[in-house]
């Protein structure tokens, strides 16, 4: 079976510095995967390389397709959802409008039911639909992002550090949503984290990253038994 | 070794600017000596917007308030014209210096409108206040004459106009050197870094505004003594413009791309309506079926001129300074290739 | 000081006309406000456009037989095209330039809409037709010409549709997105790039209604909108740059101040009537930058 979303040799940088020397992966269909490493060892260019965000060599392809030459705009139009860092929330729209930003791609008419849906899933969201997007709070705005991608029905989510500076039991629902979508809708998604715990348990696979490379890869559980990650992520 | 070399260049072209007018007619030498007086105000503008980062559309204001000075003092009140010269830059600089106050809450485009409606606004005031400037019929001066026998008084006028821009070329390079500089500078790069580095943006600000609108108003005088007249026509919001304009050809912050600037200003406004012509002819023998354009049709000067501006902001953004700085390292280059020296005793430079 | 003999009827007269005259201040602004917005970049070409816009209305009507409103219709899609090319070929290129080389870039095309009129139609001033009918309306024994009621209906139409696309549209959405948010919008799937030749396509397309509605008032030459867009300068400072409601109401605004000053006090003739709104213009930038309508926004490091 061929992966819904692979990279092959992908590297990045930003001007002189090199942030990715050839990265290979892949994400199967309906899997949840994570990326883990350190502060700069390259997790959030590795997801920018697969939305076109950063200039890149090396092939990412995307349903069998090779979507490397694609505009971040053009992938998103092919169901890649990319939740960036800092969660890319349009502050001065208010909650409704950046909702609706989230079916900016869709053409059917299926729009209302998902927002419903998403309206289902956190019930608050269209409680506060009038509400400027810059005024909700840090965990707020991430479950807004969260909720915007998925009006969108990708089939890939990409999600860039959700939990960053959330606290525990807001990381918890977050990912619990992010579960059940798994399980019951099949999405597919491969998620950066810091918080490499919390990371192994949603996922089934996942990749450590260190220096722009990957330097460990397996399943989440074997992971979690894995001296090196253990040490240098898990923290026992 | 490059200090030399530079004090040669000086001379050389100084020595260049001398006899200049030994080859030229009264009408090219007047002109040259626009040239002159654009180079004073474009020295003043670079001050502010090359150094201190500060843009201004409205030296043609300043301009106006020095070529009035002289007017007015020399018309109606008998001053000697040349004595009025200092004075106009005064009367403008103290302008300058007061506009640097408003000017210091407003930054990038807020104060570009503010200068831009500046230089609408002088020559309005000009036609509104006519008991004292003519209003729009201007005041005319006296014919210039030359106090020196044997000098014709264009001539005269010319060598006046180069010797005060090479006087205060040298001051505006030793007043950019040093301290007041690094403050400028350190504005223009990041103005609250400045602050925080214990710059006092108030005092520099001002100050740039005000050593800077002392130049237009020299140059304003200089303008008013050339031209005999002086009208809210001469200083439409056109010359502020082309101003700026001759600042970023030339290259803004390059103290000798002020002249290439000061050419700009004086010349292609004039001579860009026979560009098309000539581009045409040379069409028309490769055999192309272009028809004939006269040159004079409203518009196509503009147009062309318009043309050259985008051009050189798309192809030169550093300026003719930064075209001629980056083929003289390229000249050196080349040269040093041609001769591998390894110089004993050059210290490796380290830094991050 | 006020030595002139007040009636009534004048001053309504008055009201009228600085609120006509207002309109047009008010649609160039916004059309300053919606490039600001979206782009980051002051355009000083924007009477200049307007002008060369008008010209093509001009010339529609008097060289090829079209009447007034299909001639105005027909230009407003030219303009928007125009607006639109002008962002695609020459502002693209430029993008992310200094405050300095984006002024000098609009002030490029400023010299080139200007001196390209003057070239295709020559600089002698014409009569641009009005659709209004000269005879006035009389209302309560007041004549109120009919032309400076058409120029407020026809501006405030024209802006209520622009804050109709803007607020129920899908692409009105998504290009105030965009504006808001380049990257994040990029991710969400709008063409950023288009939404940016649409925005300045459609500041064109105001600009040629502003050009339209004031050259019967004015006569039609390559320097007409200067003066205009100086005001409109003032109504876009005035209403907070970055704040379209703010430009309409600064416009009118300054419309209706600088009619009734310049009639009202003898001070102030047709001379001072440019300096005093440069006045009122320092004088917001200096008391409340972000204008009466804008919020302060806390400057980054």
């Amino acid at each position: 079976m061929t992966p819904l979303l692979e990279l092959d040799g992908v590297e990045a940088r930003y001007g002189p510095v090199v942030a990715l020397h050839g990265i290979s992966l892949h994400v199967g269909e309906g899997e949840v995967v994570a990326l883990l490493g350190a502060n700069g060892a390259g997790k959030t260019t590795t997801l920018r390389a697969v939305s076109g965000t950063v200039r890149k060599s090396g092939r990412v392809l995307y349903a069998g397709q090779d979507v490397s030459r694609r505009a971040p705009e053009g992938l998103a139009r092919l169901g890649v959802a990319h939740v960036p860092e800092g969660r890319g929330i349009l502050a001065e729209l208010t909650v409704w409008e950046n909702l609706r930003m989230g079916a900016y791609v869709r053409r059917d008419r299926g729009v209302k039911q998902d927002l419903e849906r998403v309206g289902g899933l956190f019930p608050w969201l269209l409680e506060r639909k009038g509400q400027q997007a810059g005024t909700l709070s840090g965990g707020e705005q991430q479950m807004l992002a969260l909720a915007r991608a998925l009006v969108a029905r990708p089939r890939v989510l990409m999600l860039d550090e959700p939990s960053l500076g959330l606290a525990p039991i807001i990381v918890q629902e977050l990912f619990r949503v992010v579960s059940t979508l798994n399980e019951e809708e099949g999405l597919t998604v491969l998620v950066v984290e810091q918080n490499a715990s919390i990371a192994l348990e949603i996922s089934s696979r996942a990749y450590v990253l260190e220096v722009g490379r990957v330097a460990v890869e397996g399943s989440s559980e074997e992971l979690r038994r894995h001296e090196g990650v253990r040490k240098s992520y898990l923290g026992y | 070794m490059r200090i030399a070399g530079r004090a040669g260049g000086y001379a050389a072209l100084l020595v260049a600017i001398a006899v200049l007018p030994l080859f030229l007619g009264t009408f090219r030498t007047t002109q040259l000596t626009y040239v002159g007086a654009f180079a004073i105000a474009l020295i003043g503008l670079n001050i502010l917007t090359g150094h201190a980062g500060q843009i201004s559309l409205g030296h043609g204001a300043f301009m106006a308030l020095g070529a009035y000075t002289t007017a007015i003092l020399s018309v109606n009140h008998g001053v000697n014209d040349l004595l009025t010269i200092p004075l106009g830059g005064i009367v403008a600089g103290l302008a300058g210096f007061l506009f640097g106050f408003p000017a210091l809450r407003l930054a990038g485009v807020y104060l570009a409108l503010a200068t831009f409606g500046l230089a609408i606004v002088v020559p309005s005031l000009a036609k509104r206040f006519d008991e004292f400037t003519g209003g729009t019929a201007g005041i005319l001066l006296d014919l210039p004459t030359s106090p020196i026998g044997g000098l014709t008084p264009e001539r005269w006028l010319y060598y006046l106009t180069w010797a005060i821009a090479a006087v205060l070329f040298l001051c505006a390079i030793l007043f950019l050197r040093g301290k007041t500089g690094r403050a400028l500078r350190a504005i223009r790069e990041n103005e609250l870094a400045a602050v925080s580095s214990g710059v006092s943006l108030a005092r520099y600000k001002t100050l740039a505004f005000g050593v800077s609108a002392f130049y237009a108003g020299i140059a304003g005088s200089i303008y008013a003594i050339l031209s005999f007249i002086v009208n809210p026509g001469a200083f439409p919001i056109d010359l502020s413009i082309l101003l700026l304009v001759g600042l970023v050809i030339g290259g803004v912050g390059s103290m000798l791309g002020v002249l290439g600037g000061a050419a700009f200003v004086e010349f292609v406004p004039l001579e860009a309506g026979n560009v098309p012509a000539k581009v045409i002819d040379a069409l028309q023998r490769v055999g192309l079926p272009v028809s004939d354009l006269d040159p004079t049709t409203a518009g196509v000067p503009s147009v062309v001129y318009g043309i050259i501006l985008l051009l050189v902001i798309a192809l030169a953004p550093q300026g003719v300074a930064g075209l001629a700085r980056r083929l003289g390292a390229a000249t050196r280059r080349f040269y040093s290739r041609l001769i591998p020296t390894n110089k004993p005793g050059t210290p490796s430079r380290r830094e991050a | 000081m006020v030595a002139v003999t007040f009636t009534w009827g004048e001053f309504f007269q008055q009201v009228v006309f600085g609120l006509a005259i207002g309109a047009v201040y008010a649609s160039l602004a916004l059309a300053l406000v919606l490039i600001f917005r979206t782009t980051h970049v002051l355009n000083f070409a924007q009477g200049e456009m307007a002008m060369f816009t008008t010209f093509i209305a001009w010339s529609l009507i008097t060289n090829h037989g079209f009447s007034f409103w299909p001639a105005f219709f027909v230009t407003i899609g030219i303009a928007f095209l125009l607006g639109a090319g002008v962002e695609r070929i020459v502002i693209r290129r430029f993008e992310g330039g200094s405050h300095l080389t984006m002024i000098l870039v609009t002030i490029g095309l400023f010299v080139i809409f200007n001196g390209g009129a003057a070239w295709i139609w020559s600089p002698e001033q014409k009569d641009f037709p009005s659709p209004f009918s000269a005879e006035p309306y009389s209302v309560g024994g007041v004549a109120i010409a009919r032309q400076h009621v058409g120029i407020l209906v026809v501006t405030l139409i024209s802006v209520t549709v622009l804050w109709a696309f803007f607020r129920f549209t899908k692409a009105g959405l998504g290009m105030r997105a965009a504006a808001i948010g380049p990257e994040p919008s990029r991710l969400l799937g709008v063409r950023v790039p288009w939404m940016y030749a649409v925005g300045w396509g459609l500041a064109a397309a105001l600009g040629a209604i502003s050009g339209i509605m004031v050259a019967p008032e004015l006569f039609l030459t390559p320097t007409m909108m200067q003066v205009v867009l100086i005001y409109a300068f003032v109504a876009a400072v005035l209403g907070g740059i970055e704040s379209p409601v703010g430009a309409v109401v600064g416009g009118l605004l300054l419309g209706l101040g600088t009619t009734l000053v310049s009639r009202y006090v003898d001070f102030v003739s047709s001379e001072l009537e440019l300096p005093f709104a440069f006045a009122i213009l320092v004088l917001v930038l200096i008391v409340r930058p972000a204008g009466l309508f804008g919020r302060v926004t806390v400057r980054r490091v």
